[in-house]
């Protein structure tokens, strides 16, 4: 076995450690991103090898909470990828407005800028006082600053353009107030969304929805962990519900494939077919 | 024959080593010079290329269409747990990291920009030289910023080959000069000699020397 051999071997036995003592399942994650994550807290720590790693996960639980944001936090800007947000308001909201009542999950919300966006989405389209949305992620850190609702004014003119690309249809100045080197959301978007604790290698459905999101989530698990979600979906969707991926992940590659039927197939945006009599 | 300094080779035969896998990075100026590069390779070329090239984060799949109309390799976009396969040349998609896992198959991630930049250079650099070690040959191209001068130290480290634009011929020469100020490349060429050369290291490998 060679030094890498023996690294790899420590970074298994160091998420099996997080696993036993903290309960977060990260052993099902694409290796190599988990990998350079760690190295980097290795050298931010001035730590020999994993193993010397290993010893402080265990004992010091400060040093658990910096790694699981080393290991957490995904990246994400509002209106990411416009034309989605554009598909969103000419393919589904069409079909949601016909419903009473809306229950949207964000799964793997991270810092909250895409849940934002979509409470934008149905403001702007009459939907969101009916709506209820249930914006989730695993890590408490992240959860804060969504809940929080504030975000560096540097990244704006992006937020901006994105907005405008995505069939925004007022000012994007009226949705923040701005203060220095941030902005606050504003507090009527928040009105609607409940921001919970939820680890979707862990835990169970927690409600029927109507639309699921979960964006540049799935792309950081294995295959075995994407069929334990897509399943997890699948079973909190209800009938015609809708499911949105990330622009690079798709749920055709899964063993749930043929409960989906394609709504906007360039969008990764699918619909849970009728009478799925297998859940 | 080429001269390669190796410590330890899986793979090597008659003290000639047989390379897996080509890496690429490119930055400004870089979608002309990846089209150079490219051209030189014919369809039955044995080994995967992947290419980091710097783009805006809403560009289309033009630089596909671009390289594939260059090349006579296959020109694909990166699929996330796509299985790496020789003759193909697998690009990262605009914001997106192109990693290499350890079983030969490609991930995607929104981790952090590394250098300013997502896709990074030394994401995939530093990535599929875990993954191939020496057997991995690293190249990098024009642009205007420092990525992938991390990546080619790991690659040095592993017992990879390095080869790098001459900045002479590059149209921006910071990417160039900052991979060769971190450690030392194999081969310093001109752009219209990196193609040929890839294909002779490739088809003839390269003799070992031990150190």
């Amino acid at each position: 076995m060679d030094d890498i051999e023996t690294q790899n071997l420590e970074l298994q036995l160091l998420l099996q450690a997080v696993y036993l003592k903290y309960g977060y399942d990260f052993r099902n994650y694409a290796k190599a991103s988990i990998k350079r994550r760690i190295l980097h807290r290795l050298t931010a720590e001035k730590l020999p090898n994993i193993s010397a790693m290993q010893h402080l996960l265990l004992y010091d639980e400060g040093f658990f909470g910096r790694l699981l944001l080393d290991l957490s936090i995904n990246v994400t800007e509002m209106f990411r990828d416009p034309n989605f947000y554009l598909a969103i308001r000419q393919h589904v909201i069409p079909q949601l407005r016909e419903l009473p009542y809306l229950k949207i999950w964000h799964a793997g919300c991270s810092t909250g800028e895409e849940v934002y966006s979509m409470a934008i989405v149905l403001k702007e389209e009459g939907l969101y006082d009916r709506t209820q949305i249930y914006a989730t992620d695993m890590n408490e850190v992240v959860l804060r600053q969504a809940r929080e609702g504030i975000f560096a004014i540097s990244h704006l003119k992006q937020y901006t353009a994105n907005y405008q690309k995505a069939g925004g249809q007022e000012s994007f100045s009226n949705y923040y107030s701005a203060h220095y080197d941030h902005v606050v959301m504003d507090k009527s978007l928040k009105k609607r969304i409940l921001f919970s604790d939820h680890n979707l290698a862990t835990d169970g459905v927690f409600g029927e929805m109507n639309l699921i999101m979960c964006r540049n989530v799935l792309i950081y698990f294995d295959r075995d962990l994407q069929n334990r979600v897509f399943n997890l979906f699948r079973e909190s969707l209800c009938d015609n519900g809708f499911l949105c991926l990330g622009s690079k992940e798709s749920v055709r590659l899964s063993t749930h494939s043929g409960v989906f039927a394609d709504v906007v197939k360039e969008e990764k945006i699918y619909q849970k077919r009728l009478h799925d009599l297998s859940c | 024959m080429h001269v390669c300094p190796l410590r330890q080779s899986m793979n090597k035969k008659n003290g000639v080593k047989k390379f897996k896998a080509v890496v690429v990075g490119a930055s400004a100026g870089g979608i002309k010079a990846l089209g150079t590069v490219l051209s030189a390779f014919s369809a039955d070329f044995p080994v995967p290329i992947l290419v980091v090239q710097h783009l805006h984060p809403n560009s289309d799949s033009y630089l596909i269409h671009m390289l594939a109309s260059q090349c006579a390799l296959t020109v694909k976009q990166a699929d996330e747990k796509e299985a790496i396969e020789a003759g193909t040349v697998y690009v990262a998609p605009p914001n997106y990291h192109l990693l290499v896992e350890e079983d030969f198959t490609l991930s995607l991630t929104v981790d952090p920009r590394v250098n300013f930049s997502r896709p990074s250079v030394d994401v995939l650099f530093e990535t599929a030289v875990y993954a191939y070690r020496e057997a991995l040959i690293g190249v990098v191209l024009t642009g205007a910023n420092g990525d992938g001068s991390q990546g080619v130290k790991l690659i040095r480290k592993l017992g990879g080959y390095i080869v790098v634009q001459d900045p002479a011929t590059a149209e921006a020469e910071a990417m160039p000069r900052a991979a060769i100020a971190a450690v030392r490349v194999d081969r310093i060429l001109a752009l219209e000699q990196i193609g040929p050369h890839l294909v002779q290291l490739i088809n003839r490998g390269c003799q070992i020397t031990d150190i």
